[in-house]
């Protein structure tokens, strides 16, 4: 597996505000990483080097912390992200015949991206909408009550917007 | 009239945001628009409120077109144009059992609005504590009460106040623990995202109680409306002048900050929290020293689950003596309970400790959908474990639940009927733990492994006679070993699975056989070529193009492609695909 996208040629600017605000203090490096990732989608091998020098972390903790968590990636994602709950009130109604529908649906396994570079399929536990599992999440709009069957057309509508815009 | 929209999470989820969008449209200028948070009723979602002077009507599952005629009805003042859309009678009752205590606003209220929570009592009780009580006599209350932490383990608040009021020292932390780890779980979200007052007061009462300048709250990565609410909150309160330098004009002072956690269950255990608060991976310390003594920056810390904090503003203004009537000997105040799963009524309980398991599932939960059969209920997620049903009677009490082998966890329940395999389960919580292992200390990392190797190769047929023996040294060994809570509890699902449905392993291991049909390797379908009718449906669904056969004859399911997955049997229409 590679660790690094060994971009480097980021805009580094943009982090600028986020440093200045959070990079004096040590303890704020989850918030900083977090800002980082906001802005560029993931965390790219330059803004890491540029986040320990300001803040005097070593890259070492930068990448171990950011391997350590789940929400930080470290290479670059699809333009929508679909995080499928397999949480366990999901699990019980069904996630994995959702996750199995998907996967074959876009021939992708979980974390990664589809070649043309429009899904990324992320397993979470638990989305919190327990009560409409199963769940998941594209961007920012929550889909309930999935079955395989309407899993797919919600992708297949966005693939079709995507297409024609 | 008052229209309100139900708006939590899992109200915009199934449709919330467009119901209000319609309303907003068609409804009348002279009629008020607002919102609220999470009602409760989840499986009766969107849910939109009219309140009609003291008349309340309520709709469920209100879509665009009902949106529409709720908006006739209000601008018309005739509802018996949308009396079909309004809530049943048997549906009603789900709130009417509940008491409400930590959720008491939850629905009720404006969760963006300072003026709604404290037009109900809101920041008297913090008023109380520092202008005319110590914090030793609201230590004093809340022991009175009996207060236990709700965010799993159960222990006296006011010991950990306790404790961190005596440490000396000019710094100390109020933490909160929003991360809700629990996968099924939603209480902390709901309370959050539906009354985010209760919180700031219940923790500024914490804070005046131990002597701490600053609170924190730490807020699971995923729950970003949650953090979006408690940011408004923590600002308009400190407009209010209820956070921040000499409130109330005392010499009491505390800001808040919130941290947004990064998606790591072990974060939910206090140290491994104050290791992410710190900035680091989130490794647990050992214990001692407590957070007690040395916390987040070494400092005295004290920790407190949201629910814990949502009962406190309550507790002082009602009084300790009040909580500690309801409940049982050794669990005082209510309990609240993300009821989901197999459920027909899927949503938010509170209820106060003593009831029994069944009063939850059958009584207010309507029992098991699709007229299925009660199997187990999960409760304590991962740290948990499974109650069958001989036990439904069990009482809703610390000690009665881990009486079991389960816990009473932080209020995830989880119920299963007939078609949830129990090995499958074990095994789908071995993965987590496994995964969310923090690697710190070996039993845990390799312990947890080793175990869903065994599970994994049980649920595909390939037990070994002896593995279940191996599973229980593995069991006790992590649990005896491991440093922190979640290794420690993580043998659980497998412990309860072993004691209630040990049968369920052997005829696994034994038999090949997986009697809830789950395990998709043990599970063989066949088409009965009497019950086809040739529709082709379940050939087109087939992942792996398994099935073949001409419109109108019998199909054939391709023994060496099927995968078992299943979908061909929830497909037909003719109930034609059986399980050999
Ligand atoms: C693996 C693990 C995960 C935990 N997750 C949570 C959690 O998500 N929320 C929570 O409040 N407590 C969680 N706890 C319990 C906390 O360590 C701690 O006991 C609790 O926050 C204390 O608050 P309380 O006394 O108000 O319950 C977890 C414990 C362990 C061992
Ligand atoms: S388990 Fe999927 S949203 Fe909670």
């Amino acid at each position: 597996m590679t660790l690094f996208n060994s971009k480097n040629d980021s805009d580094l600017s943009l982090l600028d505000e986020t440093l200045e605000r959070y990079g004096d203090v040590p303890e704020n490096l989850i918030t900083v990483l977090q800002s980082a990732q906001e802005i560029y989608g993931y965390l790219p091998t330059d803004v890491i080097i540029r986040i320990s020098q300001r803040m005097g972390v070593p890259i070492t903790k930068i990448v171990g912390v950011a391997t350590f968590y789940s929400q930080f990636r470290l290479t670059p994602i699809g333009k929508y992200l679909i995080m499928l709950c397999k949480g366990t009130a999901c699990h019980v109604n069904g996630a994995d015949g959702i996750y199995d529908a998907i996967s074959s649906h876009l021939g992708i396994n979980d974390n990664e991206t589809t070649e043309d570079g429009l899904f990324t399929i992320k397993c979470v536990a638990c989305l919190g909408c327990c009560s409409l599992s199963p769940v998941m999440m594209i961007n920012d709009d929550t889909y309930g009550s999935l079955t395989p069957e309407k899993a797919i057309n919600i992708l297949d509508s966005i693939s079709q917007k995507e297409g024609n815009a | 009239m008052k229209v309100v929209v139900g708006q939590g999470s899992c109200g915009i989820a199934a449709g919330a945001g467009k119901a209000f969008d319609i309303l907003e449209n068609k409804l009348n200028k002279n009629h008020e628009l607002t919102f609220t948070g999470c009602i409760g009723m989840c499986y009766l979602e969107p849910i939109v409120d009219v309140y009609n002077n003291d008349e309340l009507h309520r709709f469920v599952k209100v879509s665009g077109e009902i949106a529409e005629k709720i908006a006739e009805a209000v601008n018309n003042n005739d509802f018996s144009i949308s009396a079909e859309y309004e809530i049943a009678d048997d549906d009603k009752a789900f709130l009417s059992s509940q008491t409400r205590i930590a959720l008491r606003h939850c629905g009720l209220i404006n969760p963006e609005k300072i003026e709604d929570y404290i037009a109900d009592n809101g920041y008297e009780a913090i008023k109380k504590c520092v202008t005319q009580m110590t914090p030793e006599e609201v230590i004093e209350i809340i022991k009175i009460s009996g207060l236990a932490g709700r965010g799993g383990a159960g222990f006296p608040t006011w010991f950990k106040w306790n404790a961190a009021r005596n440490s000396e020292s000019e710094d100390k932390y109020l933490i909160c623990n929003a991360d809700e780890g629990d996968p099924g779980a939603f209480m902390d979200r709901a309370v959050i995202e539906s009354d985010p007052h209760t919180l700031l007061e219940g923790m500024l009462i914490g804070a005046y109680a131990i002597g701490a300048k600053e609170a924190i709250v730490y807020v699971r990565a995923e729950y970003p409306l949650a953090v979006k609410r408690l940011k408004k909150a923590i600002k308009q309160a400190r407009e209010a002048g209820f956070i921040g330098k000499n409130i109330f004009g005392t010499d009491f002072s505390c800001d808040f900050t919130i941290k947004a956690g990064a998606g790591a269950f072990v974060c939910g255990e206090e140290t491994a929290l104050i290791e992410s608060l710190e900035g680091s991976r989130g490794m647990p310390r050992l214990k001692p020293p407590f957070p007690a003594q040395s916390g987040f920056l070494r400092k005295p810390s004290n920790i407190n689950n949201v629910e814990t904090f949502a009962n406190v503003a309550w507790i002082i203004n009602n009084g300790g003596e009040k909580f500690a009537a309801m409940g049982t000997e050794t669990s005082k105040g209510t309990k609240v309970f993300a009821l989901t799963g197999k459920v027909n009524k899927g949503g938010l309980v509170e209820i106060p400790m003593g009831k029994t398991l069944r009063d939850v599932i059958f009584g207010i939960g309507g029992g098991i959908r699709d007229g299925k059969e009660f199997k187990a209920v999960q409760m304590g997620g991962p740290s948990g474990g499974c109650i069958p049903a001989h036990l439904l009677d069990t009482v809703i009490d610390y000690k009665a639940l881990s009486a079991t082998g389960a816990i009473m966890g932080s209020g995830g329940m989880v119920v299963m009927d007939e078609s949830t395999c129990m090995v499958g389960m074990a095994k789908f919580f071995l993965d987590f733990t496994a995964k969310e292992s923090c690697g710190k200390c070996t039993h845990c990392r390799i312990g947890t492994k080793r175990m869903l190797e065994i599970l994994t190769r049980i649920t595909e047929g390939e037990g070994k006679p002896e593995d279940i023996s191996l599973l229980e040294e593995l069991c006790y060994s992590i649990k005896d070993g491991a440093l922190c809570g979640l290794g420690q509890t993580a043998p659980n699902p497998v412990l309860t699975t072993l004691k209630y449905f040990r049968d369920e392993y052997t005829d696994h291991i034994e038999n090949k056989h997986c009697t809830a049909h789950e395990c998709s390797k043990l599970v063989k379908y066949k088409i009965n070529a009497d019950a086809c009718r040739g529709c082709t449906a379940c050939a087109g669904k087939c992942p792996t193009d398994a099935i073949t056969g001409e419109v109108k004859k019998a199909h054939l399911i391709d023994r060496d492609k099927c995968i078992g997955c299943g979908t061909c049997m929830a497909t037909c229409r003719f109930g034609a695909v059986e399980v050999e």
